[in-house]
Formats: C-alpha cells, sequence, structure tokens
C-alpha cells in the first residue's frame, strides 16, 4: 500500500471528499437556510434585500456540490454508484428542486407584478426546503447503513429511504441551515429587516438544539454503530463538547451583536458534525445492512493509486486558486446589502 | 419499455435541453467580452450600455444552464451506476478539473460580473467578464475530454472481468489528449461561438426591423457578424478534422454517417438522402467517391462499410445518424453563405435596409442551435450501441438497481418541469427584448430622441 505522509493515498481522498462536502455544507448551506426562512420576511424590500444578499454569491456555493459529487465520483466510484443509485426517487426530488431554486432566484425580479413575485418567493422557500430534507435524508440513510450486496447494488425497495430516523437526519439538517442561513443574513442586513432576523435567529438556533438533542438520543439507543469509536476513544469526545461550546458561543455572539463570530462558530458546528460522522464511520463509507462483508471501505471502493495522485494534485493546484478568488468575491460584496439598477 | 431504452430518453432528453445554454453562454460570453473591450478602447457609452443589456440576458442562460448541468452528474450515479463504476477511475479526474478549474472560475466571477459594476473598477470587471467567460470554455474542455475518451479510449488499461471490470488510468496526459479530444473542443467551441453570435445577430435584427435602438443595433450587428463569419469558417476546418478522426478510429460511425454498405466499393458523399435498412443501400444526391476522397484522397479507394461490421456492433438506428449529420453539414454550409453574404453587403453599406435579410438574421438563431444539436445526436447515437466504444456496451452500462417504473416517474418530472423551464425561458428573455437596452424611450420616436443621437454622432456611425 503506497503512503503520503504515512497516509494511504485513498484515506487522503477521504479527506479531500470530507472537506468538499464540509465546504458545501458550509457555504450552500446558508443560502439554503436563507431561502428555507424566506417566507418569515413579509415586505416586498425584505424579500428583495434577504435575496440580494445571496445574490452575487449562491450560484458559487452550488458549485461546490458539483465539486463533491466529483471528488465523489472520481475517488470512490463504487460508493457513487450504489448510493445514487439507490436513492433514486430522493435524488430526483433534489435535482427538480435545484432547478426551480436557481430559476425562482433568477425569475423572481424580472417581471413586477405582485402575483409573480410571490409565486417565485413560495417556489424558492419551498425548494429550499426540499433540497435541503432530501440531503439530510439520504445521509441519514448512508449513516444507517443499506441493504447493498457483494456488487454494491441495493437490494431494498423504492420508498425504504422514508424511514424514522433518516427523516430525523433531514430536519436536524433543515434546523442547522436554518441557523446558519439566518446568522448569514443579520449580518447582512440592518433597520427592521435586521431586527426581525434576530430573533429568527434565536428561533431556529432553539429548534436546532432541540432536533440535534433527540437526533443524539436516538442514535445512541437505537443506531449504536454510530458511537462505537468514541466510546473506545474517550479522547475523542472533545468533538461533541467543542460543538455545544460553539452552540453557546452562538448565543453569546449574538446578544454581543458580533454576527461574524457566531456565523464562524456556526459554521464551526457544522465542519464538527461532519468530522463526527467521518470519525464514526471510517474506514467504512457504506455500511451494508445485509452483510458486514458488503461494506464499502476506504480501500475496496477507492479508484486506483494513480488515479488518486493524479486527482491529489489537481486538488492541490485548483484548491487554492478557488481560495484565492472566492475570497475576492466575498470581499466585493462584504458588508450590508445595497439594493441598485442589477440586483434581483 | 424496459430500464435501458428509459433510461438512454432520459438521458438524451435531459442533456439535449441542457445542450441549449452552455453554448449560448460561452458564444454570448464571447461577445460580451468584445463589447466591454470596444467600451474600454472607445469610452463609448453605448457599447456600456450593450453589455449591460447582454449581460442581463447572459443571466438568465446562465442560471438554466447551471440548473439543468447538474443533472447529467447526478444521471451518471442514478442511472447508469456500472458505467460509473466501469469509467469512475479515468475521467473521475476530468469531472474533478472540470469542477475545481472551469465551474468555480465561472460561477466565482459571475457575481461580480452581474453585480459588480459599481463595486469594483471597470478594468476589473472587464477582467470578470473574460474569467466567467474562460471559465465555460474551460469546463468545455473538460466534459469534452471525457466525452472523447468514451469516443477513442487512450491512457488506460482494463482490471477485473464481468461485472466487475473498469477501465484505470495509466497515463494522464494520454487520456486528456486521447486521438479526438483537441478536434472536438475546437469543434465545440466554434459552434458554441455561432449560437452565441448569432443570438446577439438575431436580436439585433429584430430591432433594426422593428425600427427600435437603430444604432445600437446596428453596433451589436457588427460584432455579432464579425464573430459568426469567422466561426462558419473555421467551423468547415474544425469540422472537417473531427471527421477525419472518426475516419480513422469509428469506422462503423463513419460507414453509418454516409450509409455506406460495400466494403469492396468507393465510398459516396451524400449531399442528402436515407438509409434503406432492409435492402442494405443508401438512396440519394451524392458525389460519387466522396467519401473515398476525404478519407484517402483518392475517389475510387474503397472504404471499410457496414456489411464487414457484426450486426450487433452496428449503430441500431442508422437512419438517426445519417440524417443528424446531413442536417448539420447542410446548416454548416448554409451559414458560411449567409455570414459572407452578410458580410459584402454590410461592407457596401447595404444590409441594414434589405428587409428580408434582417428577417432571415432574426430567425437564424435557431440554425446553429440545431447544428449543434444533431451535431451531438450524429456523435453519439453512431458511437451505439457502445457507451465507451469497443469495451462497455449501453446495455452494460446500466444500474441494476433502479426500476422501469422509477425512471418513468423522473421521467414524466423532467419533461413537465423542463416544458415549463422553456416556456418561462422564452417568455423572460422576450421581455427583455422588448424592453430593450437600459436608456430611456421605449417607443418608435426614440431614433429622433436628443441623448441617442447625441450618442450616434460620438461614434460617427462606423461599425467594428
Amino acid at each position: 500500500m503506497e503512503t503520503f505522509l504515512g497516509i494511504d493515498y485513498s484515506t487522503w481522498w477521504f479527506l479531500v471528499v470530507g472537506a468538499t462536502f464540509t465546504g458545501y455544507a458550509i457555504l450552500d448551506g446558508f443560502d439554503l437556510g436563507a431561502g428555507a426562512i424566506h417566507l418569515f420576511f413579509n415586505k416586498e424590500e425584505s424579500r428583495r434585500i434577504a435575496l440580494n444578499a445571496i445574490g452575487p454569491v449562491w450560484d458559487g456555493n452550488e458549485v461546490w456540490l458539483v465539486i463533491g459529487g466529483g471528488t465523489l465520483f472520481a475517488g470512490f466510484p463504487k460508493v457513487y454508484a450504489a448510493v445514487f443509485s439507490a436513492f433514486y426517487i430522493p435524488f430526483m426530488l433534489f435535482l427538480m428542486a435545484l432547478i426551480f431554486r436557481a430559476i425562482s432566484i433568477e425569475f423572481r425580479s424580472k417581471e413586477p407584478m405582485l402575483w409573480w413575485r410571490k409565486m417565485w418567493d413560495v417556489s424558492y422557500c419551498i425548494s429550499s426546503i426540499v433540497v435541503t430534507l432530501s440531503l439530510g435524508v439520504v445521509l441519514g440513510n448512508v449513516l444507517i447503513g443499506l441493504p447493498i450486496d457483494k456488487a454494491g447494488n441495493y437490494m431494498g425497495s423504492t420508498f425504504d429511504f422514508l424511514n424514522p430516523y433518516a427523516l430525523m437526519v433531514g430536519v436536524t439538517t433543515l434546523a442547522l441551515f436554518m441557523m446558519h442561513g439566518a446568522i448569514y443574513l443579520v449580518m447582512k442586513t440592518e433597520k427592521r429587516l435586521y431586527t426581525k432576523l434576530t430573533i429568527i435567529v434565536k428561533n431556529s438556533t432553539i429548534f436546532f438544539v432541540i432536533s440535534v438533542l433527540l437526533l443524539s438520543f436516538y442514535t445512541l439507543l437505537y443506531v449504536p454503530h454510530l458511537s462505537l469509536r468514541i466510546k473506545e476513544n474517550p479522547w475523542l469526545f472533545f468533538i461533541p463538547v467543542t460543538m455545544v461550546l460553539a452552540v453557546a458561543n452562538i448565543a453569546r455572539r449574538i446578544t454581543q451583536q458580533r454576527y461574524r463570530q457566531a456565523f464562524l462558530s456556526s459554521a464551526v458546528v457544522i465542519s464538527l458534525l461532519l468530522i463526527l460522522i467521518a470519525v464514526e464511520l471510517y474506514p467504512n463509507l457504506v455500511l451494508s445492512s445485509l452483510d458486514e462483508k458488503y461494506n464499502l471501505t476506504v480501500l475496496n471502493a477507492a479508484s486506483s493509486t494513480k488515479s488518486l495522485k493524479i486527482m491529489l494534485i489537481v486538488a492541490a493546484i485548483g484548491v487554492p486558486l478557488v481560495g484565492i478568488y472566492t475570497g475576492f468575491v466575498y470581499k466585493t460584496f462584504k458588508g450590508k446589502v445595497k439594493l441598485d439598477e442589477m440586483s434581483y | 419499455m424496459d430500464v435501458e431504452i428509459l433510461s438512454r430518453i432520459q438521458f438524451a432528453f435531459t442533456i439535449s435541453f441542457h445542450y441549449i445554454y452552455p453554448p449560448l453562454s460561452i458564444g454570448l460570453g464571447l461577445c460580451m467580452v468584445l463589447m466591454e473591450g470596444l467600451y474600454l478602447r472607445t469610452g463609448n457609452a453605448m457599447y456600456e450600455e450593450m453589455t449591460k443589456f447582454f449581460t442581463k440576458i447572459f443571466a438568465l442562460i446562465f442560471g438554466i444552464g447551471v440548473a439543468t448541468g447538474i443533472v447529467m452528474e447526478f444521471e451518471f450515479g442514478t442511472n447508469w451506476a456500472t458505467y460509473s463504476k466501469y469509467v469512475g477511475d479515468v475521467f473521475g479526474s476530468a469531472l474533478a478539473a472540470e469542477g475545481i478549474f472551469a465551474f468555480a472560475l465561472e460561477s466565482g466571477f459571475l457575481g461580480v460580473l452581474l453585480f459588480g459594476w459599481n463595486r469594483v473598477s471597470k478594468g476589473m470587471h472587464f477582467f470578470a467578464t473574460i474569467m466567467v467567460t474562460l471559465g465555460s470554455m474551460f469546463s468545455a474542455i473538460w466534459i469534452v475530454v471525457a466525452n472523447s475518451w468514451q469516443q477513442t479510449p487512450a491512457g488506460y488499461h482494463i482490471v477485473g472481468h464481468g461485472l466487475e471490470a473498469r477501465a484505470e488510468i495509466t497515463d494522464f496526459w494520454a487520456m486528456v489528449f486521447n486521438p479526438s479530444s483537441v478536434d472536438r473542443v475546437l469543434h465545440v467551441w466554434i459552434g458554441a461561438f455561432l449560437a452565441g453570435s448569432f443570438l446577439v445577430i438575431s436580436i439585433a435584427s429584430y430591432y433594426i426591423l422593428k425600427n427600435r435602438y437603430v444604432e445600437f443595433a446596428k453596433k451589436a450587428f457588427g460584432i455579432g457578424l464579425t464573430v459568426a463569419l469567422l466561426s462558419s469558417y473555421a467551423q468547415f476546418f474544425a469540422g472537417k478534422a473531427s471527421a477525419e478522426i472518426v475516419a480513422k478510429y469509428q469506422p462503423v460511425k463513419l460507414a453509418t454517417i454516409e450509409g455506406h454498405f460495400d466494403s469492396s466499393a468507393s465510398a459516396d458523399m451524400y449531399l442528402f438522402g436515407y438509409i434503406d435498412t432492409k435492402n442494405k443501400t443508401t438512396h440519394g444526391v451524392a458525389i460519387p467517391g466522396g467519401l473515398s476522397f476525404l478519407t484517402h484522397y483518392d475517389f475510387n479507394a474503397p472504404v471499410a462499410g457496414l456489411n464487414a461490421f457484426k450486426p450487433q456492433d452496428r449503430p441500431p438506428a442508422l437512419n438517426i445518424v445519417f440524417q443528424s449529420y446531413h442536417i448539420m453539414i447542410a446548416i454548416g454550409m448554409l451559414l458560411i453563405a449567409l455570414t459572407t453574404f452578410g458580410f459584402i453587403l454590410l461592407k457596401k453599406n447595404k444590409l441594414f435596409n434589405k428587409r428580408w435579410l434582417m428577417l432571415v438574421f432574426a430567425w437564424s438563431v435557431f440554425l446553429p442551435q440545431i447544428a449543434n444539436q444533431v451535431g451531438w445526436y450524429t456523435a453519439e447515437t453512431g458511437r451505439q450501441p457502445w457507451v465507451v466504444y469497443g469495451l462497455l456496451r449501453t446495455s452494460d452500462a446500466l444500474s441494476q438497481a433502479v426500476t422501469a417504473n422509477q425512471v418513468v416517474f423522473s421521467l414524466i418530472l423532467f419533461t413537465l418541469v423542463y416544458a415549463l423551464l422553456f416556456a418561462l425561458f422564452i417568455f423572460l428573455l422576450n421581455r427583455k427584448i422588448q424592453h430593450g437596452p437600459g436608456y430611456e424611450n421605449d417607443d418608435e420616436s426614440e431614433t429622433h430622441s436628443p441623448r441617442l443621437e447625441e450618442m450616434a454622432g460620438s461614434f460617427g456611425g462606423t461599425i467594428p
């Protein structure tokens, strides 16, 4: 087994996939969340400001989905094939919602009629919620494990994805993104919308705390394999502990009106949740509920070392570039939203 | 219908619909770079209006392009799981590079292009326009490289047997520069330039016909026509190069394209016609020995015909390949004639008062679109029954877990959503065109408005 800095290449790529998923969740997470709370704003101007707060960046954020899918496809084609063909219906709903969401943002401002704008507002909000829920539901199913056979083919039936645990993960994801999105919008707004958003931030944080607690208890009781590693290695308890501190810090920073710190804390919460999942799953990527031997692991599902090496070079060149111009774009649109002639 | 045909219909439908938009983005992006470049060079405010006007149309097109583009990446996994496992190792890296180098570039700078007018300097904004255009061209590179690998695989070896078999990469650069990729990238780029420039031409002709924003329209027409003229000639050579690659590496596709059956005979080149599949002959108007000349520079040289290949290794739908190819060629020739004729008249200052020709140009926006679509139909149906040429059959590439009912469900959804999307696109595009560029006066009397005359005066009525 070839290694780089003592770690084999497929584990390196596991980290890359994890990092792009985390990047996606942090970036698209806030604009999905902003969409999910969109209907809480009543005034036309508030809705426009909320939309323009994500206007210049949502497209770039969504690219992380393409990159994330690409890294999984490239590095672990067997996992990509197994998971995507297993969850045909949720992924199709996800795609439809993604399309509706894009056109809602794009089309809303193109006509002044009230019914037109309201229609796209509703479509924007619902599609943001469907995108988030379906992602969460797929994640939840991957966490409990799938009935996959030796060849990695899904043996379950079409609607097995609708189970309590997966739905709970879906709702928790939604709560997390709502909180994350609301904090982002607070950062970008002023006056009355801002005041309103501070209330939404509080409520969505409470919503998140309740759902994540319920999910944790359910996991401990009914999905024991997701807490094995942390029980065997107590030092890993620093992950959930830090997470609790980060959530507490969100509340503290909000009261201090230091929203950038609050936003960073919420990004930390998202990262820690994904790190926790990675720690518990590794070296497995997809657990087979039929037989442990059929688990798709970092080793048996990875592309060849040659391929992984090439892609690590691509990532090493590409990621800093993406970082530079993502930073530039965010810097350009820093500060509170101001509407002008080219706005949505 | 079985899962295979349903999945093929769904992929063909979703990718055909998607492919309306990216070529428009690339071509329109190039035209916008020229417009904004002219604005920076001349300082003429009309070019600024022009860039802003087309940027709004660009945003509409780009938005739909992104939304419909993710669909195919997902379909690889949902509908073509075996294919994903087979090719993942080889061109996963091409798709990852596309995401990182191309999509991130274009989407990142798109925000600056659309919303950055008052936030960054003019030079920086121009830079963003260039980056968005380059980004969209880069994405074409990687996706065409991946597709070209499926046409002419290189830089790989096969590992495993039966259902476990998959291609593994052995040489990245051999994969990237596989025999057909360079020629096909150029062919696709030029097709995109034609799509975008004809959109500019079409909108400009419409304004000229309606006698609205006339000076603006003439300038835009000039820019569009310049790009279209150069592209239509360049496409002749790029297309010929692609055809030579097909002749060398995909003889079955070549034989199908011209409906050539008998391997011992010289092959004709049809202007139009059809393949009589029952009697294994082709009827139509042809240049005798034309295909022999194209491939061997000899009118009498025999060319491998369909009879030389086993029935299970031939494309099942011969006439789709044949007709698609001939429609593409006919449109290509028509575009050369149209742009040349238009350019001569433009130089003689006789172009814009020919109403019939303006009407032709206004409708001509469909020609490159049709050519781009049927060109891909030729490439993709001509590759059948293989999904990876000579290695993996389309019928073996499916997801084992997916049922026909699921695909019917998603196919219906896609049909409904895309029909709605297309109707909205046309509606909004029309509204934008009706609304016109940013300056005041949207009635017929505007040609007499002082502001416009002042603007017209400042550039002396010359056309670039």
